[in-house]
């Protein structure tokens, strides 16, 4: 992915750019059922209970790893455009150090027109998730910062 | 189906009587299929809400001033309508709570604690919400009781055969509910209570899903208690209804401590209140109890007969419809059930397709609809519901055809 060296900050501003070409909702929404469709397959050994995030209607599971000092995401869902949006988070937090990822404040999503799907009464797994990045992200700082 | 008219209900009129039906959402009319989890509210209601807080609010019972008297007269008045409205004996049996779920935790608080010992058993369907489940499994592990399952058949119908088998010596109490909210079969409850009469097992009926659709008469039943909501029959949130025999409602020790529910306090004891006043601790929801009373006459202005004509021709047209989709399965075809059709489309989550109608302006519900052991049993984690009250159209259910088949087009 060449989006390695943009920050989080840049990502999401190149998401709201290309979702800014979509005038009606049904657009969006099949760009975002794409997404999910093509969304990397995750591995069946991260499909885990320890690696579910349960939500009251769709599941998702998150998996994270540390490369070269950069934290990187992989995740599934059961529904697909969870699956989408869990396809942007994924996109916007992969490849960069973990303490900008513990900082990062996620805005595109409120931009786009897709906050309702954030929203602490959509009992999708998406908050618990992008709760879950950070936490993992902060995890991953603490061990990089015990290394130094 | 404008100006049509079922049996002399004009459905033009009735849609103007609710003034949430008049909006858009996401930028079309809003199609309201949610009926199964609440109701829309018709003018009067909201209107007997305002006036009760806007001409006489009062704390009710003890006052002896004229706002406070107004509203007891009121209050009572709509525990003499719900009397009426299930043809109970009398207006000591109608306890008012916050909603089914209370009804029926009081009934496990109190007539539970009694009444349940170590190593007896109660007997609740498989179609149950967890409201009727959980309380009894809490009960239950509180005693060192169990809880047993009447099994259900592919058709979402219980298999009664099995319940004289379920029913032992040890069995105190069945608790069914009357309607399932997420398939919308109707149980045969007055069969279930005769058989459990003949076995001295006590009846609790959970009537959340039935009280809009069903004429409910508690003495011919002779249920020994009714529990439900009032949003769920076009009235307020937040007020419900526990029926129970006088009987075994005096025999009951009381559910809250507090003011209304005491005859006498002293520093050492205290007395308990009459019924209903026993089990009605502290300040009710007054407001939302006067206003109960306008659903009640809405419904009676034109009688659950009539209404249950509108919604079964709703449920033909859309039974008939969506069995049409390519890939859709409708779960829960029970001969006799109310206006819910439970649906699952081959390859697609029951989420993004309720998101997707949502855009459409379409309110469903999805997901488990609180009976995940139901959804287990049919190898699924939950479907798509649709479920039709009075002021639903013929129009509105070929635009969720529409919305659902656009849905499919955009998810496969």
């Amino acid at each position: 992915m060449s989006t390695a060296e943009k920050t989080v900050k840049e990502i999401q501003n190149q998401i709201v750019e290309e979702f800014s070409y979509f005038d009606e909702w049904d657009e969006k929404y099949a760009y975002l059922i794409e997404l999910g469709k093509k969304l990397e397959i995750l591995d069946p050994s991260h499909k885990t209970e320890e690696k579910k995030i349960k939500g009251c209607q769709s599941q998702v599971w998150l998996n994270s790893y540390l490369k070269d000092d950069k934290i990187f995401y992989q995740a599934d869902s059961d529904a697909v455009i969870v699956k989408g949006l869990v396809s942007l988070l994924v996109r916007v937090f992969s490849g960069h150090p973990p303490a900008e990822v513990a900082q990062a404040d996620i805005n595109f999503i409120d931009e786009i027109g897709l906050k309702q799907h954030l929203s602490p009464t959509r009992s999708n797994g998406l908050v618990s998730m992008l709760k879950q990045m950070k936490l993992d992200a902060v995890a991953y700082q603490a061990l990089l910062q015990s290394k130094q | 189906m404008s100006g049509t008219k079922i049996k002399g209900l004009d459905l033009t009129t009735i849609r103007e009587e609710f003034p949430v039906l008049d909006q858009q959402v996401n930028g079309k009319p809003l199609v309201y299929f949610d009926n199964a989890a609440t109701t829309q509210k018709p003018k009067a209601v909201i209107d007997s809400l305002v006036s009760y807080y806007s001409s006489y609010n009062a704390n009710i019972h003890r006052g002896i001033h004229t706002l406070a008297e107004k509203a007891t007269a009121a209050f009572e008045s709509t525990r003499e309508a719900i009397r009426a409205f299930i043809n109970a004996s009398s207006t000591e049996e109608i306890i008012f709570t916050k909603g089914t779920t209370e009804s029926i935790n009081l009934v496990a608080a109190t007539w539970g604690k009694e009444n349940i010992q170590k190593g007896d058993e109660i007997v609740v369907s498989g179609l149950e919400h967890h409201s009727n489940m959980v309380p009894w499994q809490i009960l239950a592990t509180d005693k060192g009781a169990t809880v047993k399952i009447i099994p259900v058949n592919e058709n979402g119908e219980l298999i009664l055969g099995e319940l004289e088998n379920l029913i032992t010596s040890k069995t105190k109490l069945i608790a069914i509910n009357h309607v399932s909210n997420a398939l919308g079969t109707i149980n045969p409850i007055a069969e279930v209570i005769k058989i459990a009469h003949s076995k001295n097992v006590k009846v609790l009926i959970d009537g959340a899903q039935a009280v809009s659709h069903l004429d409910i008469d508690v003495q011919k039943l002779d249920a020994d208690f009714y529990a439900f909501s009032g949003h769920k029959m076009y009235g307020p949130t937040g007020i419900g209804i526990l029926y129970g025999k006088k009987a075994l409602l005096e025999a009951m020790p009381p559910y809250q401590g507090g003011g209304e529910m005491i005859k006498e306090v002293t520093y050492a004891t205290c007395s308990f209140n009459e019924l209903p006043y026993k089990f009605e601790a502290g300040t009710p929801n007054i407001a939302d109890a006067i206003a109960l009373k306008a659903s009640v006459d809405f419904i009676n202005r034109f009688g659950k007969p009539a209404i249950r004509e509108v919604e079964n021709q709703l449920l033909e047209y859309a039974t008939q419809k969506l069995s049409a989709i390519p890939g859709l399965t409708i779960k829960g075809t029970a001969k006799e059930k109310v206006s819910v059709i439970s649906f699952v489309i081959e390859g697609i989550h029951h989420q993004d397709l309720g998101i997707l109608l949502d855009q459409e302006g379409i309110a469903v519900r999805t997901g488990h609809h609180c009976t995940q052991p139901l959804m287990g049993h049919f190898g699924i984690t939950g479907t798509a519901r649709a479920s039709f009250a009075v002021y639903n159209t013929f129009e509105e259910i070929d635009r969720l055809e529409a919305g659902i088949k656009k849905a499919v087009k955009m998810l496969k």
